[in-house]
């Protein structure tokens, strides 16, 4: 009798939890489906406990318990500019579960079967991965793209021995391998995403969420518990469909950002002396007091300078004192992971029905009156259409230059991550307005209330 | 459990999470990787699992160890996910 109700409640918890995701297909339904998700987490976690027949009950509660709080904690304590920094770290931790879990399999049982290894290999990849992911994001110093010579022979000798030490251990049954292939594994994941660079970072976090979840399946396929090869299965294509929709708008392999061959320098560098026209917060808000219909594009730069309130307030002002058509137009890799500029956008109080997806957008550039594009470089450089030989060529871009002016807010002239020169900077119906996101947009807000 | 069966639901899932991850918004990729990370802790299943064998105190510590981090994710998941859902909102101006 109590095992068909644990069989149920298992049945019931993964029901809900697919719900929960389904449930995330629109901002309407989302809030309802995270609790219908937690509902689902915690009929799991009862059930388990229940059917256990632990000898000691008290203690794994408490474990639960401190956990949570914890993870509550950092969930109420993190700035919104902060979560794909909070993602990397839970990434980390559910590789670093799966890692400790089977760890603890390997000194019960001494079991030597291949889920179990393979739950070691992605959980610990996963963690010193998402480790680093987290250092890059936060330290912007270290968000460089590293590269030595030698780099791959020492990532393919870890590889091996990494697949050594495996083989190793299932074959010959040596728990002392084990231990080892554990640090090898460390290390690989480390040098994996040390050539990863600052704007393919999204990428390497969808990557890493995906990764998490196969650590789980492993952990499930090992310990044969249908309920985590579900949800873990679940979790990893979730991962794998975000990653590739990212390096679809990247026109880039997944292979290729691992790599590293995002910012090659560029192969030819036109040298003719362009001048870009320099403009003024004032003659920005000039042309948009006239304008009918004004497009916003944000990129990692709105969220480098937080200005995504002042934003809000030149959008609200535009729309309400001069009767203007604002929408806000976002590319699937601006920002440090995906959708990352909807909720800054969303923190910022701006309407979701206002905020517009690349495809739906993009054939309004050509009646649009003012393009403002803020703290973004490479998603709207045209050469990406044009320029066969250029690194970007074939990525889908935002098509700002249909536009009848177009403004850049950029602390300089430089070139964008690609390190490919954005042509559109010299065109006659740009405008360039150096400074802080946050500040020019302010300034821009004082003379439009004038 | 046969491992033939278990990754003929293996196989299944995939079709599921595939189809039904599709679905959802761009605008709401960011909550589907925290709720992602959240549903993930459900690894500390297998935490509990491996608690029932007892075979001295570094196989009872890396459990524990392993319950404490997949509870940091299913609470801290979750809670950040509820935290950005709460700021998506619509109708202010129309």
């Amino acid at each position: 009798m109590i095992n068909l109700f644990i069989n149920i409640s298992y049945l019931t918890a993964n029901t809900l939890m697919i719900l929960a995701i389904k449930m995330l297909s629109t901002p309407k339904t989302a809030r309802l489906g995270n609790l219908i998700g937690i509902a689902g987490m915690f009929w799991a976690i009862a059930a388990a406990l229940i059917s256990l027949h632990l000898s000691d009950y008290i203690t794994p509660i408490i474990v639960i318990f401190l956990g949570g709080i914890f993870g509550i904690y950092i969930a109420l304590k993190v700035k919104i500019t902060a979560l794909p920094q909070m993602i990397a770290i839970l990434n980390g931790l559910g590789g670093l579960a799966a890692v400790f879990i089977s760890l603890s399999e390997v000194i019960s049982q001494s079991k030597n079967d291949i889920s179990n290894i393979t739950s070691l290999i992605i959980g610990g990849i996963t963690f010193s991965g998402s480790i680093l992911a987290f250092a890059k994001l936060n330290f912007p110093r270290w968000s460089k793209s590293v590269r030595f010579p030698g780099q791959y022979i020492i990532n393919l000798i870890l590889s091996l021995s990494v697949l050594g030490f495996a083989l190793g251990y299932v074959l010959r049954n040596h728990p002392e391998a084990f231990y080892f292939l554990a640090f090898m594994n460390l290390l690989l994941g480390f040098m994996l995403i040390l050539p990863v660079g600052g704007a393919d970072i999204p990428v390497v976090i969808a990557f890493l969420n995906a990764c998490s979840g196969w650590a789980g399946v492993s952990v499930g396929l090992s310990l044969q518990s249908p309920v985590l090869i579900v949800i873990g299965t679940i979790v990893g294509t979730g991962g794998t469909f975000l990653a590739r929709t990212m390096t679809k708008a990247l026109n880039r392999s997944l292979l290729n950002i691992l790599i590293g061959g995002g910012n090659s320098p560029t192969t030819e560098i036109d040298n003719s002396p362009k001048i870009a026209n320099i403009g003024s917060p004032a003659d920005a808000a000039f042309i948009m007091q006239n304008a009918a219909k004004i497009i916003i594009v944000p990129g990692f730069g709105m969220a480098a300078a937080h200005a995504q309130h002042a934003l809000k307030n030149m959008a609200d002002i535009l729309r309400n004192k001069y009767q203007a058509e604002v929408k806000f137009a976002i590319h699937p890799v601006a920002g440090r992971m995906p959708g990352h500029m909807n909720v800054l956008l969303a923190e910022a109080n701006v309407d979701y029905a206002d905020v517009f997806e690349l495809n739906d957008i993009n054939n309004e550039f050509q009646e649009t009156d003012v393009a403002y594009v803020i703290g973004a470089n490479d998603i709207t450089n045209p050469q990406a259409k044009t320029n066969p030989n250029s690194p970007i060529y074939g990525m889908p871009i935002l098509e700002v230059e249909k536009a009848k002016t177009v403004f850049f807010v950029k602390r300089s002239l430089g070139n964008g991550y690609s390190n490919v020169e954005n042509p559109l900077f010299f065109a006659p119906n740009t405008y360039m307005l150096y400074g802080d996101a946050a500040h020019i947009t302010e300034e821009i807000v004082k003379y439009l209330e004038a | 459990m046969d491992i033939w069966y278990l990754l003929n639901i293996f196989m299944l899932a995939c079709f599921v999470g595939y189809f039904t991850i599709r679905e959802i918004t761009p605008a709401l990729h960011s909550p589907l990787m925290s709720v992602s990370n959240a549903i993930s802790g459900i690894v500390i299943l297998g935490a509990l699992i491996t608690l029932k064998s007892d075979f001295g105190f570094l196989d009872s510590f890396f459990s524990y160890l392993a319950c404490f981090f997949a509870a940091i994710n299913i609470f801290g998941g979750f809670a950040v996910s509820q935290r950005m859902l709460e700021m998506f909102k619509t109708g202010k101006h129309k």
